[in-house]
């Protein structure tokens, strides 16, 4: 079962469109052989641990520039990861999503590495600017680092929106895909963040369970992807007028939030 | 064109005179170091730039253009000295420019102006910053140096002058700033960092040095060559080992048991990449080096064996 995984990922690397060089690295540092180890620890966890159910994966553009926009929760970015695993487990072909990390993991040892060999370059608007242009898969949570902070009783909510993510579509002509990532509060039930820890540590916080330690729990998980959202506009409008394109994102987004908690029983 | 060149005596300098030679230019050369075995056909004079005796190379001679290689970038140099060669004769050499009628000048400077931290990014353009100035303050000198280049393309307008940001070289002449620090069979890593390292072959980057004369170019151009690598693949494919060291201990020992010396600034340099962005001199000359990256660690590779 366990090699099976190992096997099936490896192949699944091997099979994305990306431009590796015979070393296997491309332009940005990612490697091959990286991917395939993180993305077996991801496997297992995706498949095994929080068994991941995945709706609308077909909205998701199979070749060119695309960002995938969502909501954020959970102590630490589990959405995140598992929106990588269903990219490359669950779409055919296999994509890459290129995340925009926390600035500080890149001033980490080790952080820095593995964020940088497995395509999770430091969110700055140039590298969202760089992968779009090399037509890679962006995924983006406007909400930031104030999205995985939110409490357990937070769960259900949505911090505000950059405006930062609509322009930089515009800009470079990319369609988003909203989605909605249903039980990130449950993985992670946050009771609190220790934020001066987390300074301590080089990190903006670290979140508190009630089990004490930052681990988190066995709970399916699901991704729900809308529809391709082809905003009008050169990315040049004043800001009134981005944040109206940033509230229908929201909205959608929102909306797909809404679906997976009715699919759960839940009223939302 | 009749062009002349600082520092020709420099393994760049020969290289670019050479092409420069063998595309039916007519050369000449300024630098206080010998070149022996020069071709016959380009006349070097023995003297530094920043004397009056450099000058008069200009009135004589009369270049129409000019390739500015006369920079050091020896950690080694004391600060002022370093100050007076990399500042004073890059001005010097383009007042004379401008006095004696040169229609191009050419300064070479280096893609580590851009400076390397955790929160910069890949593949700079030539709009960005000089991050350099904070985050390795010893290159301050050649970032001024780059600045005040470029400064004549305002001052005076009715000269093209082009400022070149190389990355680094490596071949087989073994020189250069990443040619010393692979050089030592032990190279140490900052352990947990890895950082895309560009570099391009020496004779490529002299080759592109000499594509930019005669074309009428101006403005600040990235000057790269493939496909950046991650430091340890680098170190791997050069035959050295690489030795990853927790930061504090690796500061303290540079520069001891056989590690290279590297000034403090320079561990961000092995920590963060510090990579850039090409496409405007290659769409703007036709550029495209010649050597890959498995050829140019291999000829440096064989010649340090």
């Amino acid at each position: 079962m366990a090699s099976a995984l190992v096997t099936d990922i490896k192949a699944r690397v091997d099979r994305l469109e990306i431009a590796f060089n015979r070393d296997g690295y491309d332009k940005f540092g990612t490697s091959k052989k990286h991917l395939a180890i993180f993305f077996t620890a991801l496997g297992w966890l995706y498949r095994s641990y929080f068994r991941v159910k995945v709706t609308g994966i077909e909205h998701v553009p199979k070749r060119g520039r695309a960002m995938l926009v969502g909501n954020h929760s959970g102590g630490y970015a589990v959405d995140g990861a598992m929106v990588l695993a269903s990219a490359l487990l669950d779409m055919e072909p296999p994509r890459l999503a290129h995340g925009m990390a926390e600035k500080f993991l890149n001033a980490m040892p080790v952080a820095s590495l593995w964020t940088n060999r497995v395509g999770q370059l430091t969110g700055l608007p140039e590298h969202a600017v760089q992968l779009l242009e090399d037509e890679r898969l962006l995924m983006v949570f406007p909400e930031g680092a104030r999205g995985t902070a939110k409490l357990y009783k937070e769960r259900w909510s949505l911090v505000g929106f950059g405006q930062g993510f609509v322009r930089l579509a515009l800009q470079t002509k990319t369609p988003i895909v909203p989605l909605a990532f249903i039980g990130g509060g449950d993985v992670m039930p946050t009771v609190m963040n220790l934020y001066k820890l987390g300074k301590l540590l080089g990190a903006p916080y670290i979140p508190l369970t009630p089990y004490l330690l930052p681990v988190p729990l066995p709970r399916p998980c699901e991704i729900i992807y809308g529809e391709p959202m082809r905003l009008p506009g050169t990315g040049n409008e004043d800001d009134e007028h981005i944040e109206k394109l940033v509230a229908q994102v929201k909205e959608r987004v929102h909306e797909l939030m809404d679906e997976g908690r009715r699919r759960r029983g839940e009223r939302p | 064109m009749r062009v002349l060149i600082t520092g020709i005596a420099g393994h760049i300098g020969r290289k670019v005179a050479q092409y420069l030679l063998a595309r039916g230019h007519t050369v000449a050369g300024i630098d206080r170091r010998p070149w022996p075995d020069a071709p016959k056909a380009i006349e070097i004079v023995a003297v530094d730039v920043r004397k009056r005796a450099a000058e008069e190379v200009f009135r004589r001679r009369r270049p129409e253009a000019l390739i500015h290689l006369a920079t050091v970038t020896h950690f080694q140099t004391d600060l002022e000295e370093r100050y007076r060669v990399n500042l004073g004769g890059t001005r010097a050499v383009f007042e004379h420019c401008h006095s004696w009628g040169v229609k191009e000048a050419v300064f070479v400077g280096r893609h580590t102006f851009y400076g390397a931290a955790p929160d910069t990014p890949l593949y700079h353009t030539e709009a960005d910053p000089p991050l350099a100035v904070s985050t390795f303050p010893e290159l301050a000198d050649l970032v001024a140096s780059d600045l005040f280049a470029s400064s004549a393309l305002w001052r005076w307008p009715e000269m093209s002058t082009v400022v070149l940001r190389t990355c680094y070289t490596l071949g087989p002449s073994l020189t250069g700033t990443l040619a010393s620090f692979l050089r030592p069979r032990r190279v140490p890593t900052v352990l947990g960092f890895d950082p895309l390292f560009q570099f391009m072959h020496e004779d490529d980057c002299a080759r592109a040095i000499a594509e930019t004369v005669g074309r009428g170019m101006r403005g600040t151009f990235n000057v790269a060559g493939p496909q950046a690598i991650p430091l340890s693949l680098l170190i791997k494919m050069a035959g050295r080992r690489n030795v990853p060291l927790p930061e504090p201990l690796l500061t303290g020992l540079l520069g001891r048991f056989g590690f290279a010396s590297l000034p403090r600034g320079a561990v961000n340099h092995i920590k963060y990449p510090c990579v850039v962005d090409d496409a405007v001199f290659r769409s703007t000359t036709g550029f495209a080096p010649e050597f890959d990256e498995a050829q140019t660690v291999g000829s440096f590779r064989w010649a340090a064996s």
